[in-house]
């Protein structure tokens, strides 16, 4: 039953994105010659004025493209011309970094937050201020006092990912079952075996949510700041194709974006699965 | 008595502040009374009593307003691993299998030994009731009889001075309950267990208790007597409705629950009685005794049992208990005549 639903939904999928390639190559290709040309000054006005062809490349060029840089991704001819494997690195390397930082910081913040109700009191007006601010506000102040680009997008990744940990952390301590801390006492199990054996574990799932929100965050964070610091980066390939106009290379960054994107956030939901409980 | 008591309860209170109040609301005051080793005692009344809250006044995860609980030689002081508690909601890990919930406790009992040595001890007591096979299960895939008895298991596995029991079988259907009742006797038979329960199951405390105690409804809920179990010790489930005093005793229980705990709440007698000694009643056939504990017996007669020959009727109809004696037992005087009418839902303390 379960697998026959799912053979059907991956052939409805699968329709889809062929009529939606479809409908994109007919909307982009050209309308045939649009008036009698000298070919020279023909080949120098370009198919977009001639052909009636769109400027916005098709499937098949996009295919191409892709496959011209999926089977070279990590070469590096300088600044401006890096392999699209290398640009990710670059982009996840950073996203790691200070995600890796904010779960440090997140993860026993929360869990203090949880166990104490007055420093839930005592912190939670600086949280409920920090945590709207948009990441990237934080940008030009990291710029100026830590004065280096890329650990300044790192830094934006951390300010980004650390609320949702944060909050859920300290959310999942306070609501643990009264019972189960109770039995902790009773069993004498001493505050650090009562944190990592009882409460970080009735806990998990819900910092293991709040973690997955984070690197989707983080993750969509990196790009934009990446196309303000530069340098390197999927962000700033994409900022940079963009002034090269090549659309064809901003689409294959969006489809890697979302497809790593997708990576990280299944990885996370595998996590998750692992630490949840049926009670 | 030549026992010294494991537990001594010496003037142990509860009160909370009254919400927009200035007052304190009181849930229990004044209680007094011990556990001996080896003891089964039933603490039984209705809801709002404060039976939990002293439950886990015993256990160490409450405070008393007053008083204390001395046990052995020693106040009370937070939570150990000689009192263990089987809460009413198995309170089992989820995250763990029905092994690892007990090695938690046996590893935290005994932190020198080795993790196989845990793992040993801990299947012995899975064991014991009744559990091979579910070793590697989580608390999710057992019924709720079993993650009962895992809970047992893991209390008795500490191996405790005393068994703290906050009505563990009233989450379970009927069977199961009688199943487990019989385990916890069984187990209580061989291993001389001293337990405190809590109920309000008339015929649990029957079964299993030595001694009842018996709370008045709160606020200001106390002990009115400590009922001592007159049915024999071997007692089956299945055979002790047979004896004598199984109806004397049970509808002692059951009019107190029905009637004389509703019309002593808000410590209406309070002004009377013997905190120190509750008066101890002893049903048996033909009259109901009760033995002040350190002078002249006080007698009380049960009108019900002698005036109404078949002892099967379930519900008593409304006995007036008349007290003789040194007035100890006075709060029964008041009662007045049988009132086949008045309501069950009638709150009013009936004042004297």
């Amino acid at each position: 039953m379960a697998g026959s639903q799912q053979l059907k939904a991956a052939i409805v999928s699968i329709a889809l994105l062929v009529m939606f390639l479809l409908a994109w190559q007919v909307a982009v290709s050209g309308s045939g010659p649009t008036q009698t040309l000298d070919p020279e000054y023909a080949k120098l006005l370009g198919q977009t004025a001639t052909q009636g062809k769109s400027a916005m490349p098709g499937p098949l060029d996009v295919g191409a493209k892709l496959w011209e840089h999926l089977r070279s991704p990590f070469y590096d001819n300088g600044p401006n011309d890096k392999g699209v494997g290398i640009q990710l690195a670059y982009s996840l390397a950073r996203v790691l970094l200070g995600y890796g930082l904010a779960i440090l910081l997140a993860v026993p913040l929360g869990f203090l937050i949880g166990m104490s109700p007055l420093m839930s009191r005592a912190l939670d007006p600086f949280i409920q201020l920090l945590k709207p601010i948009s990441p990237l506000a934080w940008m030009p102040l990291a710029l100026y006092t830590i004065k280096d680009s890329n650990t300044s997008a790192i830094f934006v990744i951390f300010i980004c990912s650390v609320w949702p940990m944060l909050l859920n952390t300290a959310f999942g301590v306070a609501t643990v079952r009264k019972d189960w801390i109770n039995v902790a006492r009773t069993l004498e199990l001493g505050t650090w075996r009562t944190a990592f054996k009882v409460i970080l574990p009735a806990a998990a799932p819900t910092i293991l949510t709040g973690m997955r929100i984070s690197i989707g965050i983080a993750w969509l964070v990196i790009v934009a700041a990446e196309m303000l610091v530069g340098g390197t980066g999927i962000g700033y390939f994409v900022w940079n194709e963009w002034n090269n106009l090549s659309i064809t290379n901003v689409i294959i960054a969006i489809l890697l974006i979302g497809l790593v994107g997708m990576l990280l956030d299944q990885m996370m939901a595998r996590l998750q699965r692992y630490v949840s409980y049926a009670d | 008595m030549t026992k010294k008591p494991l537990i001594r309860v010496e003037g142990l209170a509860k009160r909370f502040p009254e919400p927009r109040g200035k007052g304190m609301l009181t849930v229990f005051e004044n209680l007094w009374f011990s556990v001996d080793p080896g003891e089964f005692v039933c603490i039984i009344g209705h809801s709002g009593c404060g039976k939990s809250t002293i439950l886990n006044i015993l256990a160490g995860l409450d405070r008393p307003t007053e008083g204390v609980v001395i046990v052995g030689e020693q106040a009370l002081d937070g939570p150990s691993l000689d009192r263990a508690v089987i809460f009413q909601s198995h309170a089992l890990m989820p995250w763990l299998s029905a092994e690892r919930n007990i090695e938690l406790g046996v590893a935290s009992r005994h932190r020198d030994w080795s993790a196989a040595r845990v793992k040993e001890h801990a299947r012995r007591y899975l064991s014991l009731v009744h559990l091979e096979g579910a070793e590697a299960k989580k608390p999710a895939q057992l019924s709720g009889g079993m993650r009962q008895r895992v809970g047992i298991a893991r209390a008795l596995a500490v191996e405790p001075k005393i068994l703290l029991m906050d009505e563990p079988f009233s989450a379970l259907d009927a069977l199961t309950r009688g199943s487990l009742q019989d385990e916890v006797l069984s187990i209580r038979r061989a291993t001389d267990q001293t337990i405190f329960m809590i109920t309000h199951d008339i015929d649990e405390a029957m079964l299993l208790a030595d001694k009842i105690v018996l709370m008045t409804n709160g606020p200001r809920a106390r002990i009115a007597e400590i009922v001592e179990n007159t049915l024999p010790a071997d007692r089956q489930r299945t055979e002790m409705h047979r004896h004598p005093n199984y109806y004397p005793l049970r509808n002692h229980l059951l009019e107190f629950l029905v009637t004389r705990s509703r019309e002593l709440a808000g410590g209406v007698g309070a002004e009377k009685a013997n905190y120190r000694s509750p008066p101890i009643v002893r049903p048996v056939a033909g009259e109901t005794r009760a033995n002040g504990p350190t002078d002249a017996p006080t007698t009380l007669v049960s009108q019900s049992t002698r005036s109404r020959p078949d002892p099967r009727r379930s519900r008593p109809a409304f006995p007036r208990l008349v007290a003789r004696g040194d007035g100890r037992t006075a709060v029964l005087e008041g009662s007045g005549p049988p009132r086949r009418n008045r309501p069950f839902t009638e709150t009013q303390p009936r004042g004297r």
